[in-house]
């Protein structure tokens, strides 16, 4: 078996299950723990709590006017390089071919040449996104071992995929192979790391704003 | 096989076959451009032509189908006739040659024995090791005993096809008969890969000219296929490439996308990964190739392509290697499982946290002036 068949085949399928297994341990653990019972009589019932935390996880998705001027850059460009990590996972026809397979579905792709932009744009807001990590004061103390560790294997992939379309560095296959194993260590990273936001921060805000919606807190 | 010839250099052999200088200029001129070699190669090559000997060259069939060599016999330039009449002198192919038994195998030993060290040995198909080689024996010998033997006194080999460059379809999986290519039986001698299934007819022409026209191995890459020939793949030199960077793919192999020609990536074309001239010096004397016929690239100039899964699913396909497997079942089977176990190892986590939880929350009730905590 080459690189390339071990990387999407056992190495792939590998991958998948320990991230299946990864994501799905970290749900359960944290959905099935205790919150502690809050004893004050509720400001509002239970639709009203359901109603804060949908709203809450909207209101907080977006820069706040008071805040916009420390906040704004950094959500613009988390928001930029998230729609075009999206765009690329979800939009090149490759990796339509790829997530198709898996779920045996097919959608209209965007023209390889504008992923190759798109691609370029999102590398270069990944390097921005760095170079505030680590020349703002309150990030760079707030940051760990986790935070540059997943920015470092999502920019592997980013650039190993780069590399693989505009054949740069080795024959295609080589490429396409370590762009695979790339997304093998993904899948392996990340459930245990803080790419796991993925699944836990629309979850979180909500609980957040119903439990303050209960509480009587203006979402 | 041109017993008069013998002895005599090519041009004199042409001079005396009416051919004019001019003529055999532009031969030589031709074939160095269907090569894509530079310009001034075709002169080089002439002036290397005129004085040289025609060389030997034996052509072994072992377990093939004798595809490459009815390729062989279909290119145009430099042709077949022009290749083996004026060019080189082929002494021995047992399926072109007109003597037959005894005599073609005395033909193959007189040829070895005074050319030794000089000739060029070709190799068509895979080598079965099985049963102690009985599966393919010519005259009496087996194939790797005759490969073994012609081997010695080569002065290179050129495998022509997959099979004998990397096993091809014989060397798929179960191989019943232990096949190998040629290069996992001689270590001792240059070797030049000319595969694919069959290989391009020019390519394989082109590739013996160029050896016995410059005396070297051409450069080659890291699969021993010469670098001229197999230095991009199908896809980077594909007509249809444009619609791939448009995002314009067929669907199926009769939708409006495969009318208008758009790319056949989708429906599981190995342009991508196949390094060939296919696209480029094309079959039939140019006419087209499979993507312009309206079909994927199998990636049969790869190792193992055989062995790769269907020919229909994409090149990026997650279920690569599980040929007619649909990849929502691969899913449901691994993910299925994993989310079991996951499930089960978060319920046992929970449960260690919720104990924590507890005597965290004892501890605190326990702990002086929080006798007014009551649950937790």
């Amino acid at each position: 078996m080459d690189l390339l068949g071990f990387a999407r085949g056992p190495g792939f399928w590998g991958a998948f299950a320990v991230f299946c297994a990864g994501v799905v341990w970290r749900i359960v653990s944290f959905a099935l723990l205790r919150i502690r019972h809050d004893w004050n009589r509720p400001r509002a019932g239970l639709a009203r709590s359901v109603a804060g935390g949908v709203l809450a996880t909207a209101t907080r998705s977006y820069p706040h006017r008071e805040f916009i001027g420390r906040t704004g850059a950094g959500e613009a460009l988390g928001y930029s390089y998230h729609l075009g990590l999206f765009a690329v996972v979800l939009l090149f026809t490759p990796h339509i071919a790829f997530l198709g397979g898996l779920v045996g579905l097919r959608w209209p792709g965007l023209p390889s040449s504008l992923i190759t932009v798109i691609s370029v744009l999102t590398v270069g807001l990944f390097l921005a996104v760095l170079f505030r990590r680590v020349t703002n004061p309150v990030i760079r103390m707030l940051s760990n071992f986790d935070d540059y560790f997943s920015w470092c294997i999502t920019m592997l992939v980013m650039a190993t995929g780069i590399a693989a379309t505009a054949h740069i560095g080795a024959r295609y296959e080589t490429l396409l192979a370590v762009h695979v194993l790339s997304v093998d260590a993904l899948l392996l990273w990340f459930p245990f790391g803080k790419l796991m936001h993925a699944f836990y921060i629309f979850p979180s805000r909500a609980l957040n704003g119903g439990l303050l919606s209960r509480k009587g807190a203006a979402s | 096989m041109d017993s008069t010839a013998e002895g005599l250099a090519v041009g004199e052999m042409l001079r005396r076959h009416g051919i004019s200088r001019r003529g055999f200029l532009k031969f030589c001129t031709a074939t160095a451009s269907a090569m894509a070699l530079p310009p001034w190669m075709g002169v080089a090559m002439a002036e290397q032509l005129h004085g040289a000997q025609r060389p030997c060259v034996i052509y072994l069939s072992f377990q093939e189908c004798t595809g490459c060599l009815e390729s062989f016999t279909r290119s145009f330039a430099p042709t077949i006739e022009q290749l083996i009449f004026n060019v080189i002198s082929l002494d021995y192919d047992d399926t072109l040659m007109a003597a037959a038994g005894s005599h073609a195998e005395a033909a193959m030993a007189k040829a070895m024995k005074d050319n030794f060290g000089k000739y060029v040995l070709v190799v068509d198909g895979s080598v079965p090791t099985g049963a102690g080689g009985a599966y393919c024996a010519i005259g009496g010998r087996s194939a790797i005993d005759t490969l073994r033997d012609a081997a010695r006194g080569a002065c290179a080999i050129v495998c022509v096809g997959t099979c004998s460059a990397y096993g091809g379809i014989p060397f798929a999986h179960p191989n019943p008969t232990e096949a190998w290519p040629v290069s996992a039986i001689v270590g001792d001698r240059p070797i030049i890969n000319v595969p694919g299934c069959p290989p391009v007819p020019e390519v394989i022409t082109g590739t013996l000219l160029q050896f016995v026209t410059t005396g070297k191995v051409p450069d080659l890459d890291e699969q021993r296929r010469p670098k001229v020939f197999y230095g991009n793949t199908i896809h980077d030199r594909c007509y249809r490439r444009p619609f791939y960077d448009e995002g314009k793919f067929a669907k199926t192999f009769d939708d409006e996308g495969a009318r208008n020609g758009w790319c056949l990536f989708e429906l599981g074309c190995k342009g991508p990964t196949t390094y060939n001239a296919c696209a480029t010096v094309k079959w039939n004397g140019g006419t087209s190739f499979p993507i312009e016929s309206g079909h994927g690239c199998i990636g049969c100039a790869e190792p193992g392509f055989w062995d790769k899964g269907s020919f229909y699913t994409p090149q990026s396909g997650a279920v690569w290697g599980r040929a007619g497997e649909a990849g929502l079942r691969s899913v449901v089977e691994v993910g299925a499982g994993a989310v079991a176990l996951g499930a089960a190892l978060g319920v046992a986590s929970a449960g260690m946290g919720r104990a924590w939880q507890r005597r965290s929350a004892a501890g605190e009730r326990a702990a002086p002036g929080n006798d007014d905590i009551k649950g937790g």
